[in-house]
């Protein structure tokens, strides 16, 4: 293990000296006026001069070999101006974020529906669609291969990737799969010490992030024989490295710009119109912008893994946790997309935060011929929190125990071992934040005089008669950051400069604002570190250093780290200019309110005179402490950079004859290390919550044979504020000393916790098992 | 066809727009106007509600030869007499009511429609107004906190019953 304590001493350094909306302040953020005036330029807002539309036709089958694909009627519809099939693709055919297993356009099969087969451009949208439609694809249909047991079983069910199609992975459907064994594992004598077993089967649907701005980008032709895209991405960097062997452009005539982005939530960590915009632009010499439709949208990228868990967990007859044996399937669908770090979370995770000296795990991904699946808020662990967490009830039951207390017994803390002997070395206050959550006043009893507040609401379905409410808890863990090895890093840019006689810092990264609110904090960040109050957010572009993705919780503390040390870097090179020129030898200079503040002689210098027309610019790449790979089959290393914990209490009133839910309250507790911006941060803890809610009780992308039967915001629900209950949030500040001032990645534990309460609660209510998520009205009335 | 309209009380007019087209994709991309966003576009997300003749609608729902002669007005149409932020606006602003911002002009419009029809209204009220509008990112909580801010602005500076 690696740890750095002089480091972590000099990260939680006093802010002694508050700066005007610098960290632990709230100020407004600064694209929020544009967004309220409706000015706000999203991705699907964009507009050139001669620009055409593009759009994809794509499969209606999920697993279909082409014997041929006819495009000449496509072509002759007026105001059409390309059609591209893969033959027209100058460079590579496949893509991948992990693995390029993923073709751009499909070559000579495909392996999902709604897979893009061929690209229009046209001069309106509409005409591009129809024309599209007029393509004659040739497809000869095959069973589709959807199911763990037809995945497990290539010899009598095929192959979603041909052996030889894929060296890296040769053995049947298997995507990716970790195994983990910590302690003496799970055999018949360990069980055999435990007092009370419980094992349970569980059921994950398959969640889609449902973003509200659909996936759109405006691709240009460059004068280079480049392309300059503007796009709404979570990682312009990774975007470009995928695009750029299809294209067969070298990457630096790829120039990509953050356009404004509609929400992300790991639905845009893969590729989705980018290349095909730039292929239509690139043969067209027009730009070409796509904007997919909600339908497309569904199609177009990839969902939370559907998962099938089953677990066994042993305790003493007093509560304590003797072992806990578990297996995880996720179905990761036609592509690999990053199911095998999700895998490597559902291992890593897949326990929960408890304290379990015997323990076994095998979490699989698959290949199949249901839609792809990758990145979704809470990415691998959300899957298995449903499971462990409704096994803590069950064992609780079991025992005759509270399952608050049941949970505090086993909580780990910080110095306990992980199961995969990581030690827990920054504050893990898992009992306290369940404390709290129990601690919290219930919301009154209901009351039946006003129709809204029931289940069923104004469908006036009830007037009280047969309401049950229910109340439970649940806790989560989530890794913070790329875990396993990545070399995750970010840069910033940071220029301190005199305009208007006043300092102004310019922040630039590549870091993707996706509505979060990381620009922000960075101007929070420039602001605390530099004493300025006027910062400047430059746009995101590819013309500075990676920022890593904005998922895994990890922009504030990566790309919010990047900006500390070069806004850092600045002041010492600023000092320095003041020590050679007014020869200071203070020890204990600060930049405070736009001036050079010692703390025992007072003001030195304004800022703006220190500055003079000599502006500093510093850039500084920075990098969360290493980790280390898993081993396959132990499942043993230092495999995460921090970790994220919140609590959840969870109020529903059940409709126990018509199945009708309605949650009440949804209570959060989470420990953030320090919140840099207070509002921004129980943002995400209501946001996270709420998609909790979500998978809990509604969200579900349904499948028959492959084929996605609820494409739209008409079928697929997710809640609405009369669905969403008020949503209290407590926080604690523990600071972890190994993280930019001790904070902590915040936006998925609430998404991996909230999930289990509120079934718990449902539970509770209905006194039903409640092993499949999300539940229906179907699974409360046994109605067939 | 030529539809010719009044958006935010000055005249528009859109040559050339066909038939299938919705008031949505002209005021997107035929007009200026893309405030007005396009989340799902079947009448179910409220991100594209506007005025149609004072009444709040899914712009994405009415063909364009509808508002023939009619007048429309946006979230670009909601900003006070001087130019700057009108009161809902402000409101979604300091409450924490925006994130992505996708849903925001939907909501802006209609939390206006609300607020003029019932100044001061319940809770219950506002979930029961903005249940057309989804929103992924909040939670709703701070567009509950907005709401009841603008309301509490508007009502202090005598705009209430």
């Amino acid at each position: 293990m690696t740890t750095r304590p002089v480091q972590a001493e000099k990260n939680l350094q006093r802010i002694d000296q508050a700066s005007k909306d610098g960290i632990g302040q709230s100020p407004l953020r600064p694209d929020g006026t544009l967004k309220v005036k409706g000015e706000f330029a999203y991705s699907s807002d964009l507009w050139h001069e001669d620009m055409l539309w593009g759009t994809a036709l794509r499969s209606p089958h999920p697993r279909a070999n082409i014997r041929s694909v006819d495009v000449s009627a496509a072509l002759a519809v007026p105001g059409v101006h390309a059609v591209l099939t893969h033959e027209d693709i100058p460079g590579a055919k496949f893509y991948g974020l992990e693995i390029a297993d993923q073709p751009a356009l499909a070559v000579d099969k495909v392996r999902y529906q709604g897979e893009p087969v061929a690209l229009v451009a046209a001069d309106h949208p509409e005409t591009a669609r129809r024309a599209a439609k007029r393509i004659v694809v040739d497809y000869e249909v095959l069973t589709p291969i959807t199911t763990e047991q037809q995945c497990l079983d290539p010899e009598t069910h095929g192959y979603v990737h041909e052996p030889h199609e894929y060296k890296a992975r040769a053995h049947g459907n298997l995507c990716h799969e970790q195994r983990l064994v910590a302690g003496r594992g799970v055999t018949d004598e360990v069980r055999a010490l435990a007092d009370v077993v419980v094992a349970g089967e569980y059921e994950v649907g398959m969640q889609d992030q449902a973003f509200l701005g659909p996936e759109s980008g405006l691709a240009v032709p460059a004068e280079d024989g480049g392309v300059d895209l503007y796009i709404a991405t979570q990682w312009l960097h990774a975007d470009r490295q995928q695009m750029a062997p299809v294209l067969a452009l070298p990457e630096e005539r790829i120039r990509l710009t953050l356009a404004g982005v509609g929400g992300a939530f790991g639905g845009r960590e893969d590729l989705s119109m980018q290349i095909h915009a730039c292929l239509l632009a690139l043969h067209t010499r027009r730009p070409v912008k796509i904007v997919y439709s909600r339908d497309e949208s569904f199609f177009g990228h990839v969902h939370r893994h559907p998962a099938r868990m089953r677990y066994e967990h042993g305790a003493t007859r007093d509560g304590k946790l003797v072992f806990a044996d578990c297996r995880i399937v996720l179905d990761g669908g036609a592509y690999a997309s990053t199911s095998a770090a999700v895998a490597g979370n559902a291992a890593s995770l897949g326990h929960g935060p408890y304290v379990i000296p015997n323990v076994r795990m095998h979490a699989l991904a698959l290949y199949s011929n249901n839609p792809p699946c990758g990145a979704m808020r809470g990415f691998g662990a959300v899957q298995a929190a449903f499971g462990y967490e409704s096994q803590m009830d069950r064992l609780a039951a079991a025992l005759g125990m509270d399952p608050v207390e049941l949970r505090q017994l086993n909580a780990v803390a910080q110095g306990d071992l992980m199961p995969t002997g990581q030690p827990i070395d920054a504050p893990a206050p898992v009992a306290e934040l369940l404390q709290r959550a129990k601690d919290r006043p219930l919301p009154p009893p209901l009351d039946p005089s006003d129709q809204r507040a029931l289940p069923g609401a104004l469908s006036n379905t009830s007037h009280g008669e047969g309401i049950v409410r229910g109340v439970g808890y649940s806790v989560g863990i989530k890794n913070v950051g790329f875990s396993e090895g990545f070399d995750d890093y970010s840069t910033a840019r940071v220029r301190l400069e005199v305009i208007g006689g006043e300092p102004v810092a310019l922040v630039h990264t590549a870091a993707a604002e996706v509505g979060q609110g990381g620009i922000t904090v960075h101007a929070q960040i420039a602001r605390t570190e530099l004493g300025v109050e006027r910062v400047t957010i430059h746009p995101a572009t590819t013309g500075i250093g990676s920022a890593g993705s904005t998922s895994a919780s990890r922009q504030t503390y990566m790309t919010g780290g990047a900006v500390k040390l070069a806004a850092e870097a600045v002041r010492e090179v600023l000092l320095d200019r003041g020590r050679r020129r007014y020869g200071w030898t203070h020890r204990d200079l600060t930049l405070t309110g736009g001036q050079v503040v010692s703390a025992s002689a007072g003001v030195l210098a304004p800022l703006a005179e220190l500055l003079g027309d000599e502006p500093v610019e510093q850039t500084r790449v920075h990098r969360h402490r290493p980790t280390a790979a898993l081993d396959p089959e132990t499942g043993q290393g230092f495999g995460h950079v921090q970790y994220s914990f919140c609590a959840n209490r969870a109020v529903v009133d059940v409709d126990v004859e018509l199945g009708l839910v309605r949650v009440v309250e949804l209570t959060a507790v989470q420990d953030v290390g320090r919140a840099l911006n207070p509002l921004a941060v129980v943002g995400q803890i209501h946001g996270g919550c709420t998609q909790a809610l979500g998978l809990a009780v509604m969200e579900e992308i349904v499948l028959t044979d492959g084929k996605v039967r609820n494409a739209s915001f008409t079928d697929y629900l997710i809640p609405t504020i009369l669905d969403t209950p008020p949503i209290p949030v407590e926080l604690l500040e523990l600071p972890d000393p190994h993280a930019p001032y001790g904070l902590r990645g915040v936006g998925e534990a609430p998404t991996v916790s909230a999930t289990p309460s509120i079934v718990a609660a449902i539970r509770q209510a209905t006194g039903k098992a409640l092993t499949r998520i999300p539940v229906r009205p179907e699974h409360l009335t046994d109605t067939p | 066809m030529r539809v010719v309209f009044t958006a935010n009380g000055r005249p528009v007019e859109a040559d050339d727009v066909w038939e299938g087209e919705s008031l949505l994709y002209v005021l997107r991309e035929r007009v200026g106007l893309p405030g007005s966003k396009n989340a799902c576009e079947q009448g179910e997300c409220g991100s594209c509600t506007v005025y149609l003749d004072g009444v709040p609608v899914c712009a994405c729902l009415v063909a364009a030869g509808q508002v023939q002669g009619r007048e429309v007005r946006t979230v670009e149409g909601l900003a006070g007499p001087d130019g700057g932020l009108g009161p809902v606006q402000q409101a979604f602003l300091d409450a924490g009511a925006v994130q992505c911002g996708f849903c925001t002009p939907g909501l802006l419009v209609q939390t206006d429609a609300l607020l003029a029809q019932r100044p001061r209204p319940s809770d219950a009220d506002i979930r029961e107004a903005l249940s057309g509008n989804l929103c992924r990112c909040t939670g709703y909580e701070k567009i509950m906190d907005a709401v009841r801010l603008a309301s509490a602005r508007i009502a202090g500076a005598g705009g209430g019953e």
